[in-house]
């Protein structure tokens, strides 16, 4: 109506309700832009910072606390994806505060590495980038890395150390279970170099089994492997009597005859125990089974080496037959077994094996009456020795070894927490749920396949940290941070004499140029350390350089040609680079320099502390007897080994003594002079 | 997010509290007046991890003789133990396993049995958590070390102590060794026992040996003193 009436702004003032909404709002609004600045302020690193510089103060640590500055501090190393808050809190890492005894203040211990070049999450996991005590160190349901239990700490250093590394016994310990326990048979381990890790354990085949044993002993070793031997790898797949006595039925039923009852037919009947048991135990003695081989005492420990199997019961194992056979040529049954080829005569062969056949345990049933084998609980058997993945192991006519038969734990070391099925009542952290798995597989579930291995607590943590090395991190790692692990070469010696020393296995024990076992001497340069005559002479009959070592080098009976054949190689071949191995001028190692050697020897060095070089006054019993080194060594090779041991034999006892030349060489004329009377002098 | 944090922390709290009555110490059947070490003391591990052997203690009568029933209690600071409490057994003896704590260094196991009359009797045992340095020693020691300064014998490694004359000393030997300086042990190892008018028989490792080896296993010598090796200086309280 009234067109002039101008609309009056739509509010002249607000209400006092809309007044009252807005300071409302505005003093939520302030509130919350509050929030960020308490939170920093009342946060758990200020927190800790004042109480260092409180502590600092007190102890008068001026300059210390003028130069610190309160603030978030941070390690970041794109190169690993290392973001790393911790030192916030823990800001006496580095020990500038010294006698701080209490976390989160402690002085980090002597590691051999800078902290600031790998951060602390890449050792001790947990969340580098968090703030909050809660938050780093434990799960929550964003961040899902806990810290690393100290017991599993070694696994860190497997991530770029991918061999054998002294100062971390867990990690070293894990990973050799992992190949002598043989579970990368089953498993694929691959290193972040690419490297997968090969099984070290030495399963039989079974494509002759039944010449070797009966079904029933099958039986009752597959029911429960370590009542036949304590030490036996073979795990527990708790089969039913039923599944057993089927799997039985099927290997038996698969067995072919071997090479060994193909050349000479098992006929002569079983031998009664030898009359002479002395005879037999020195024969097992001398021929040193004991180094490979353990029986188990009266007190129940068991004595000798872990390998080859354990022999406590080997006689409600084998037939006789068999047994002889194997004694005499193990190669002609299995190829590719580490037992040597002793060449024992007949009645060598009889006394061994009526001494082995008595090893008998009478509470070792073997006698389960077994229902008769039919084509059915064969079938079955098969089924079973295929589906429990036996081939994965053993050698076994009719079924391949299958793939990718178990999980690949390449990346175990990482697997996420969301993934993981736990069993009830267990702790939510990936170390435990490993460690839980190896040591009992079936607690996660009645059907579940992974048998239960027999192990100790302490080779469960050490497995555990090995499979922990096996980070998303460390595969993601710079190839130039990794250290590989020392490849194994294929070295296999050539030739007549080659033939003959992969008969006697002597890689069994001896590392020759990188590949071989520990047991043994190192024997790459052997030409060029010994003399023929004593290498001979020592083929012959080897006697003891080391007076205190149980395990020695066996005798294998060979005859004079053979002995010249491996002399010949073993001195030709196994030479040193002569550019390394100058000569030494025969007339410096002089009388005189005997005595002035002799001098040194006792006076200024004190080789008698750990070496024998006169059977009447010396004593020392760690380093071999020197008593007729004259007759061993080449005098080039103990001047060089005098200056250097570690250079020739990496890893030998012996200390560098740091010898000037005309000490070495006089040494050497004085160790020159060391000759046996008569043979046989370095008893 | 501070607020449902400690709330949840008090609630774990209280829900901590309220469970602690279903482990509680079992009911003792008997009580004695003295706990002695039976084995399990003085041993070394990782840290971290359980010794190897489990620490057993057994609970004596005013007579001398075995109580068995009686209730002992492990505690220590930083250890953590299964069992906590035990009766002793049948020979008066109790048996747990404790498992060592993150730092290195030396862990005490006091061993309790409340006596009848009121008051306990208490064992104090010692082990010791082995760092990284101790632990590289440690290998150091068993490759080069041992077969000389250690008098035990194993089937893979007779002792060569008795053979030497003078006789090496163990490294346990806290009282020979705490009192030597770093550097005079440093020394000893690196240039051998003749340069520091000692035996000649000790020989040189500084040509074998890295020194960050011989830094281990002086590390080594000092973590397995006993008496316990005390660093030099001035102590601070907590």
């Amino acid at each position: 109506m009234n067109s002039n009436h101008k609309p009056g702004p739509l509010r002249s003032r607000p209400t006092g309700r809309e007044l009252a909404t807005f300071g409302v709002v505005s003093l939520i609004l302030l509130a919350s832009l509050a929030i960020a600045p308490a939170k920093n302020y009342f946060s758990d690193w200020r927190h800790y910072q004042k109480s260092y510089l409180s502590l600092a103060s007190d102890r008068q640590a001026g300059t210390l606390v003028r130069s610190f500055h309160v603030g978030i501090r941070q390690i970041w190393i794109p190169k690993l994806g290392v973001v790393d808050r911790c030192e916030s809190c823990h800001v006496n890492l580095n020990g500038a505060l010294v006698g701080a005894s209490g976390q989160p203040f402690r002085k980090h211990p002597p590691i051999p590495h800078e902290l600031d070049q790998f951060g602390c999450v890449f050792c001790h996991r947990g969340q580098g980038a968090a703030t909050s005590v809660e938050e780093a160190h434990y799960t929550t349901e964003a961040w899902e890395q806990p810290l690393l239990p100290a017991r599993y700490l070694d696994s860190s250093c497997g991530q770029c150390h991918l061999g054998t590394l002294e100062g971390t016994p867990r990690l070293n310990q894990g990973r050799r279970l992992l190949s002598t326990k043989g579970c990368v048979h089953c498993h694929a381990v691959t290193q972040p170099d690419g490297n997968t890790l090969k099984p070290d354990d030495d399963p039989p085949l079974l494509t002759h089994i039944a010449e070797k044993t009966t079904r029933q002993w099958i039986y009752a070793w597959i029911k429960d492997p370590q009542a036949y031997a304590s030490s036996a790898t073979m795990p527990n797949f708790q089969l039913s009597d039923q599944d057993a006595a089927d799997i039985s039925a099927f290997l038996i039923a698969q067995s072919t005859p071997s090479g060994a009852a193909k050349n000479a037919p098992l006929s002569s009947p079983a031998q009664a125990p030898p009359a002479d048991a002395t005879a037999a135990a020195t024969l097992y003695g001398s021929s040193f089974c004991a180094s490979c081989h353990a029986v188990q005492n009266a007190a129940g420990n068991l004595v000798g080496g872990d390998f080859g199997p354990e022999l406590t019961r080997v006689g409600n194992k084998v037939n006789p037959d068999w047994l002889q056979a194997w004694l005499r040529d193990p190669g002609q049954y299995e190829p590719g077994t580490r037992m040597p080829h002793y060449r024992f005569d007949e009645k060598q062969i009889s006394l061994l094996s009526g001494f082995l056949l008595a090893k008998k345990d009478s509470d070792f049933k073997t006698d389960a009456s077994l229902p008769p084998a039919t084509p059915d609980s064969i079938a079955h058997g098969k089924r079973l020795v295929t589906e429990s993945g036996c081939a994965a192991c053993h050698q076994i006519n009719g079924v391949s070894p299958p793939q990718n038969f178990a999980p690949d734990l390449s990346r175990v070391g990482s697997r996420a927490l969301a993934q993981i099925v736990f069993a009830p009542g267990m702790k939510h952290n990936l170390p435990d749920y490993i460690a839980a798995k190896i040591h009992d597989p079936r607690s996660f579930g009645p059907g579940l396949k992974m048998p239960k291995f027999s192990l100790g607590d302490d080779q469960v943590v050490a497995l555990t940290t090995a499979l922990l090395a096996q980070t998303d991190r460390a595969s993601g790692l710079p190839r130039d941070l990794l250290i590989p692990a020392e490849r194994t070469s294929n070295y296999h010696p050539g030739g007549n004499a080659g033939k003959l020393m992969e008969e006697l296995r002597c890689q069994s024990c001896h590392a020759i140029n990188g590949r071989g076992g520990d047991m043994a001497p190192d024997l790459t340069w052997e030409g060029t350390a010994v003399q023929r005559a004593w290498l001979q002479e020592f083929l012959a009959n080897p006697n003891t350089l080391r007076p205190a070592l149980i395990r020695r080098m066996p005798r294998f009976n060979l005859n004079p040609a053979e002995i010249k054949t491996i002399s010949d190689y073993v001195l030709s071949a196994y030479q040193q680079p002569v550019a390394t191995m100058p000569a030494l001028d025969p007339h410096t190692l002089g009388a005189d320099a005997a005595s002035r050697g002799k001098q040194l020897f006792y006076s200024k060095y004190g080789c008698q502390a750990c070496h024998i070089a006169d059977y009447k006054t010396d004593k020392g019993y760690v380093g071999p007897a020197l008593v007729s080194v004259g007759n061993r060594l080449t005098p080039e090779w103990m001047y060089q080994w005098l200056k250097n041991p570690n250079a020739l034999r990496p890893g030998t006892i012996m200390p560098n003594p740091n010898l000037k030349d005309d000490e070495a060489r006089d040494l050497t004329a004085f160790l020159m002079t060391l000759k046996a009377q008569q043979k046989g002098g370095a008893k | 997010m501070r607020l449902p944090l400690s709330l949840l922390a008090s609630v774990l709290f209280v829900a901590g509290c309220s469970r602690q009555p279903s482990s509680k110490p079992p009911a003792p059947t008997a009580y004695g007046t003295q706990i002695v070490e039976v084995s399990g003391g003085k041993q070394l591990a990782a840290v971290g991890s359980a010794p190897t052997q489990p620490v057993v203690v057994q609970v004596n009568g005013s007579d001398g003789n075995p109580v068995t029933g009686a209730l002992v209690i492990f505690h220590g600071e930083g250890l953590h133990f299964t069992p906590e409490q035990a009766l002793s057994d049948s020979s008066g003896q109790a048996t747990t396993s404790p498992q060592l704590g993150f730092n290195a260094g030396d862990y005490q196991i006091t061993a309790e049995t409340p006596k009848k009359e009121g008051g306990s009797a208490s064992v104090n045992l010692r082990q010791t958590a082995l760092g990284y340095e101790a632990t590289l020693g440690k290998a150091v020691n068993d490759q080069y070390c041992i077969r000389c300064h250690d008098s035990e014998s194993t089937p893979e490694r007779v002792s060569n102590l008795d053979n030497l004359s003078p006789a090496p000393h163990q490294f346990s030997d806290g009282a020979t060794y705490n009192r030597l300086q770093d550097s005079d042990i440093t020394n000893i190892i690196s240039h051998g026992g003749l340069a520091l008018s000692k035996s000649p028989q000790m020989p040189a490792y500084g040509a074998t040996l890295k020194p960050a080896e011989i830094k281990a296993v002086l590390a080594y010598i000092r973590a397995v003193a006993d008496p316990p090796y005390q660093t030099p200086g001035v102590k601070y309280g907590k």
